[in-house]
C-alpha cells in the first residue's frame, strides 16, 4: 500500500533520513522504532508533506504522493495524527472531531463516524462538549486519534503516540490501535516505547541514524538480542 | 413528542422575540442619529458616523487577527488603498468622476489584492514577525503615497488630494440636505443611514464568515498549523483568504472615508491608525464580532469624550485648566487601556470559549470535575 524508496529529508546541510526504503502492505499494522534523534518523526513528516524530502520516492496505492500538497493526502486517505498531540486547544471536543472530517461533506457519515469514535474513547463522550485544551495528556492524544479516525483515512500514520503520557495511559492507547488495526485499518507507527510498539505490530523497522538497520517481524525483533539490548533495556 | 412540541414553542417563542427585538433594534438605530443630534450637535454626529467607519475596518481586522489568529499591525494601508482609490476616481485630481457603485467596489477588490500581496510572502511567518512585516508593509504603503507625486504625479504626496467627489447614488448626493417625503434630513444623517447600511453588510457578511467550512478552517490554523493541515485544510488558501477578506473590509470602509472626508492626505494611515485599529479588536473582544463591535464605537466615542470632557470637569474641580485637554486626552486613553487589559484580559465581550479559558477553567478543574 506505501512504498517508500531512498528516503532523504535534510534540515540545511544536516542529514536526518539518509535514504531509507521500506514499505507497509495493505491491512498491516508496521511500526517504526528507534532511539530519540534517529530520524523517525522526520521520515513520518516527510511522508504526511509537512516536509519536504530531499529525496527517494513515496509511492501510495501505486501513486506518488511526494509532491502532492500536504491537504490533499487527507482526501487520499492519509491521515496523520502529529506528535505531541495537536489537538486544537480552544475548540470543543466535538468540534476537534469535525475539523477531523473537514475535507468531507456527507453530514450524515459524519455524525456516524463521531459516535463510532466516542464509542471507541467513552472518556471523549462524557466530555463533548468541554474544551480539548483543558483534556488530560492522555485523554488528548485519544482525541488525536479519532480526529484522524474522522477523515476516514486507509492509512494511519501515528507519531509517537505514547509521548509524554502515564503508563496506565499508554496501554490504554496501544489497546485502542491495536483494536483500530483489527478493524482492519493499515497502520504506520513511529514510537520510542519499542517493547509496546513491537507487542503491538506485525513487522518492524529498527532506524539508527537516520537509516534503517535492522527489519523482520516484530515477534523475532522482540527476541533479538541487539534489539533487546539497545532498546528493551536488557 | 412532549420534548419536540415543546422545542417547537420555544423556537416559535424565540423566534417572535428575536423579530421583535430587531424591530426595536431597528428602530433604536434609525432614530439614534436623532437623539445624538439634537442633544449634543452636529460634531457628535460626525464621530458616530466615523465610528461606523471604524467598526468596518475593525470587523475586517477580526478576520484576519479574531479568526485566523494572524497578527496584522499594517491594517490601515488597505484602508488607504480604498481611500486613495476614491480619490482619484472622483474628484478633480485627475478630472475623473466615475460613480460611487463602480468605486467602492472597486475599492474592495484592489485592496483584496493588496492583501494577497501582503499575505503571500508572509505564509510561512506567525506571531512577532508576522507583526514586524506587516507594520513594514503598511508604512511601505504610506510612504509611497507620501513619495508619488514624482516623476509623475499620481498621489499630490503629502499635500493629499482633495476636492473628492461626495458619495452619490444615482442623482442623490448626500453632501447635501435630503429631502424624502417632505422630510428633510441633513447630510451627516444621510451618511450615517448610507454606512449603517453597509456596516450592517459588512457584520452579516462575517456572522455568515464565521459559521461556515471557512470560518472554521481559520480558527483552526490559529488553534494549530499543523494539525489543521493534517485535518485537510489547504492552509495556504484560507490564510490567503483571511487576508483578502479582511483587505477587502477595509478598501470599503478607505473609499467611504475619502467621500465623506472630501480630503484625504497619507497623514491619514500612520501606524497609529493601525495600531487603533488592532486595539478595538483586541479591547473588544478577539474573535467576537458584537466585542469587536463594542470595541470600534468605544475606541472612536472615548478619545472623544476626553477631548471633550477634560476641560470642563478641570474647571468645575479646579477653577481653572491646569492640564490641556489634548495632551491629556490620551493620557486617559491610555489609563484605560491599560485597566481593561488588566481586568478584562481576554476584552470587553470576550467570545465564549475565550471566556471560559480565561476564567482559569484549567485541567485540573476538568478532571475534578469529571471524576
Amino acid at each position: 500500500m506505501l512504498e517508500v524508496t531512498g528516503l532523504r529529508v535534510a534540515y540545511g546541510g544536516i542529514q536526518a533520513v539518509r535514504g531509507i526504503t521500506f514499505h507497509v502492505n495493505q491491512g498491516e499494522m508496521v511500526t517504526l522504532i528507534g532511539a530519540n534523534g534517529a530520524g523517525k518523526t522526520s521520515t513520518l513528516k516527510a511522508l504526511a508533506r509537512l516536509l519536504n524530502a530531499a529525496g527517494g520516492s513515496v509511492r501510495y496505492c501505486g501513486k506518488e504522493i511526494s509532491t502532492l500538497p500536504p491537504h490533499e493526502l487527507v482526501s487520499e486517505g492519509i491521515a496523520l495524527v502529529p506528535e505531541g498531540r495537536g489537538v486544537f486547544p480552544r475548540m470543543s471536543i466535538v468540534e476537534n472531531l469535525l475539523m477531523g472530517a473537514y475535507s468531507r461533506r456527507d453530514k450524515e457519515a459524519i455524525n456516524a463516524d463521531s459516535e463510532r469514535v466516542f464509542s471507541l474513547f467513552p472518556r471523549l463522550k462524557e466530555r463533548s462538549q468541554q474544551l480539548a485544551g483543558t483534556l488530560s495528556g492522555g485523554e488528548q492524544q485519544m482525541l488525536a486519534i479519532g480526529r484522524a479516525l474522522m477523515s476516514r483515512p486507509k492509512l494511519l500514520l501515528l507519531d509517537e503516540p505514547s509521548m509524554g503520557l502515564a503508563p496506565l495511559m499508554v496501554q490504554k492507547i496501544f489497546e485502542v490501535i491495536r483494536s483500530v488495526a483489527d478493524a482492519g485499518m493499515t497502520v504506520l507507527l513511529v514510537e520510542q516505547n519499542a517493547k509496546l510498539a513491537l507487542e503491538v505490530s506485525q513487522r518492524g523497522y529498527v532506524m539508527e541514524s537516520g537509516e534503517i538497520t535492522l527489519t523482520d517481524e516484530s515477534t523475532k525483533l522482540l527476541a533479538n538480542p541487539k534489539v533487546r539490548e539497545a532498546y528493551l533495556g536488557e | 413528542m412532549m420534548t419536540l412540541a415543546h422545542s417547537l414553542g420555544a423556537w416559535r417563542c424565540d423566534k417572535r422575540a428575536a423579530i421583535a427585538a430587531t424591530i426595536a433594534m431597528g428602530l433604536m438605530l434609525a432614530a439614534f442619529p436623532f437623539m445624538i443630534g439634537s442633544a449634543l450637535g452636529n460634531s457628535w454626529l460626525r464621530i458616530v458616523d466615523f465610528a461606523l467607519l471604524y467598526i468596518m475596518l475593525a470587523l475586517g481586522l477580526n478576520i484576519v487577527v479574531g479568526f485566523a489568529g494572524l497578527l496584522d499591525m499594517g491594517y490601515i494601508a488597505f484602508y488607504a488603498v480604498g481611500a486613495y482609490l476614491y480619490a482619484l476616481l472622483a474628484s478633480p485630481h485627475f478630472g475623473l468622476h466615475l460613480p460611487v457603485w463602480l468605486i467602492i467596489p472597486a475599492g474592495a477588490v484592489l485592496a483584496g489584492v493588496f492583501g494577497v500581496l501582503l499575505g503571500a510572502p508572509t505564509l510561512r511567518l506567525r506571531g512577532d514577525y508576522l507583526a514586524i512585516v506587516t507594520l513594514g508593509f503598511g508604512e511601505i504603503v504610506r510612504i509611497f503615497l507620501n513619495n508619488l507625486n514624482a516623476p509623475v504625479n499620481i498621489t499630490n504626496g503629502p499635500q493629499g488630494v482633495s476636492g473628492i467627489d461626495p458619495i452619490h447614488l444615482g442623482g442623490i448626493t448626500l453632501a447635501k440636505p435630503l429631502s424624502i417625503l417632505g422630510f428633510t434630513i441633513s447630510s451627516l444623517h444621510a451618511y450615517y443611514y448610507f454606512f449603517l447600511a453597509l456596516a450592517l453588510l459588512i457584520v452579516f457578511i462575517t456572522i455568515r464568515l464565521e459559521n461556515s467550512r471557512i470560518g472554521r478552517a481559520w480558527v483552526a490554523i490559529r488553534e494549530d498549523e499543523i494539525a489543521a493541515k493534517s485535518c485537510g485544510i489547504n492552509t495556504r488558501n484560507i490564510k490567503l483568504l483571511a487576508f483578502t477578506m479582511g483587505a477587502s473590509f477595509g478598501g470599503v470602509a478607505g473609499g467611504l472615508f475619502a467621500g465623506f472626508q472630501g480630503f484625504v492626505s497619507p497623514e491619514s494611515f500612520n501606524l497609529m491608525e493601525s495600531v487603533m485599529v488592532l486595539c478595538m479588536v483586541v479591547l473588544g473582544g478577539m474573535g467576537n464580532i458584537p466585542g469587536v463591535i463594542l470595541g470600534g464605537i468605544l475606541l472612536t466615542i472615548l478619545p472623544e469624550v476626553f477631548r471633550h470632557g477634560a476641560g470642563p470637569v478641570q474647571m468645575a474641580l479646579f477653577g481653572k485648566i491646569l492640564l490641556d485637554p489634548e495632551a491629556l486626552r490620551m493620557l486617559l486613553f491610555g489609563l484605560a487601556l491599560i485597566v481593561v487589559m488588566l481586568y478584562r484580559p481576554a476584552g470587553l465581550w470576550p467570545s465564549t470559549t475565550r471566556r471560559r479559558e480565561f476564567r482559569g477553567e484549567s485541567t485540573t478543574d476538568a478532571l475534578k470535575e469529571g471524576e
